[in-house]
């Protein structure tokens, strides 16, 4: 799985680093969303896709490779 | 189950039926939309889009190839006309019918018209691109209705250099919402940017005096939920269609976003909650309902609000509260964190330019309900840690929140309740 992050359309909610915290973090200034590993592995995919559906910008898109 | 209905193809659709096929529904999912256009984010709208910043493609939810392989039977253009529970059929506006095993009520809301009119709102993306081209620099434009939509389409059409009138039925904007204190703020802010903000203005016509010197209005009071179709289907219709606190309405119906009034057991109370987050996320749990997941939907509802370099986010449930306090920051600076209590209970809180780790204790606070919930406590059935409360409530336990929390405030310790100033 990659994860693609479409910055410019990130809100800041925060919903990503809630749901999957090991994969999402905030930027301290502003909470735009930053993600910390773009290749998660296989145990941190179900939690993604949580944060993928809840995403309220749809900023996160998922490739499963 | 084999047959599955969606009424309704925007977020909250979207997310229902992404959820089925994700926890492994392999039967037929059939989505009806009243639009042509079809699973699209509505938030932008009034910003993006209406600033012209974004084009239309840009707001799509899915990719197409991502669409396609959820294998859905999609009626672009057929909406979901009529219910007959007794023989499991949705009728649908081209007159065919289509039965099911299950069935996602989510039509959402329709924009809450004057009695006369026939302006377009901004709701669906062919209504933002049309305003899109109406607001031009040193057009006259007034907005019945200060809410948040109202407000926000105020900002923009600002920036862009029209000549905007905000008009207010109440004394201050969003008190109800948001607190007057906070209300008075954003209507000064407003002002700052030239925006015309006047209160206790009520409009009922468009023939309205307040009206006369206006190039072009926007009207903005609200909204109706799209339950029309359900008239007669015996479902429990009021604001919304009621459910339950699984979001069923009936066996085998569930309803998700905006047109759901379902009892959030977080809270005790039944709510029909108009934000992006809560479409997503209650569809999400509708949809493992249906499949028999059994799980109560308690979330903390959140939104956020872009007005000119303001920030706002919101968590909670702020209507209704009784008392506000400004926890840090102060309102001048336009930069605080705020909270709302309802009988002593907090159960809301709203941040301004805050960054989010000093929201978030405040968030996690508010998801846990208060040890001595009294006779309602019986009513919180996963006031621990089971799976969908924490899944929607944020995962990080209350003592990580707290350990997190830099804010001299605590959101665990008992702050002096302050009451709200008349």
């Amino acid at each position: 799985m990659r994860i693609e992050f479409d910055e410019p359309k990130c809100v800041a909610a925060g919903q990503c680093a809630m749901v999957a915290p090991d994969v999402f973090d905030q930027r301290e200034d502003d909470g735009v969303a930053v993600v910390l590993d773009e290749n998660p592995g296989a145990d941190q995919h179900e939690a993604v896709r949580e944060a993928a559906a809840v995403c309220p910008a749809a900023a996160i898109r998922l490739v499963e490779e | 189950m084999n047959r599955i209905v969606i009424a309704g193809a925007g977020a909250a659709g979207l997310a229902a039926v992404e959820t089925l096929r994700r926890e492994g529904f392999t039967g037929t999912i059939t989505v009806l939309s009243e639009e042509t256009e079809v699973f699209y984010d509505r938030p932008p709208l009034s910003k993006q889009i209406l600033a012209g910043e974004w084009d239309a493609d840009r707001i799509r939810l899915r990719a197409p190839a991502q669409l396609a392989a959820l294998d859905i039977d999609l009626r672009p253009g057929v909406r979901a006309a009529g219910l007959d529970t007794a023989r499991r059929l949705v009728t649908l506006s081209d007159g065919t019918d289509v039965p099911y095993d299950g069935l996602v009520v989510a039509t959402g809301v329709r924009p809450r018209p004057l009695p006369d009119d026939s302006q377009p709102f901004i709701r669906t993306i062919d209504q933002a691109l049309e305003w899109r081209k109406r607001l031009r620099p040193g057009t006259a434009l007034t907005i019945v209705g200060a809410g948040f939509l109202g407000a926000e389409c105020a900002a923009v059409a600002a920036r862009l250099g029209c000549a905007v009138t905000l008009l207010e039925p109440a004394a201050v904007p969003l008190a109800h919402a948001v607190g007057e204190p906070v209300g008075r703020m954003l209507a000064d802010v407003h002002r700052e940017h030239g925006v015309d903000v006047r209160t206790g203005v009520t409009v009922t016509s468009l023939a309205d005096d307040a009206l006369s010197t206006a190039d072009e209005v926007l009207v903005a009071i609200g909204s109706i939920a799209n339950t029309d179709w359900l008239a007669g289907s015996g479902l429990d219709l009021g604001d919304g269609l009621l459910c339950d606190e699984y979001c069923a309405a009936a066996p085998g119906i569930y309803a998700a976003g905006d047109v759901a009034r379902w009892h959030n057991p977080l809270f005790g109370v039944t709510m029909r909650i108009e934000h992006r987050t809560n479409a997503a996320e209650q569809g999400m749990a509708a949809a493992r309902n249906l499949l028999g997941a059994a799980k109560p939907f308690a979330p903390v509802p959140y939104f956020w609000s872009d007005q000119y370099d303001l920030k706002i986010h919101a968590y909670g449930h702020l209507r209704g509260h009784d008392h506000f306090e400004i926890v840090e920051g102060t309102l001048e600076s336009r930069r605080f964190l705020a909270t709302y209590r309802r009988a002593g209970r907090l159960v809301g809180a709203l941040a301004v330019n805050m960054p989010p780790k000093a929201i978030r204790p405040w968030r996690q606070a508010i998801a846990t309900p208060p040890p001595s919930a009294g006779s309602s406590s019986a009513a919180l059935p996963f006031a621990g840690s089971s799976s969908a409360a924490s899944a929607f409530a944020g995962s990080s336990s209350a003592a990580s929140a707290f350990a997190g929390s830099s804010s001299a405030a605590s959101p665990f310790a008992v702050s002096p309740v302050v009451e709200e100033s008349p």
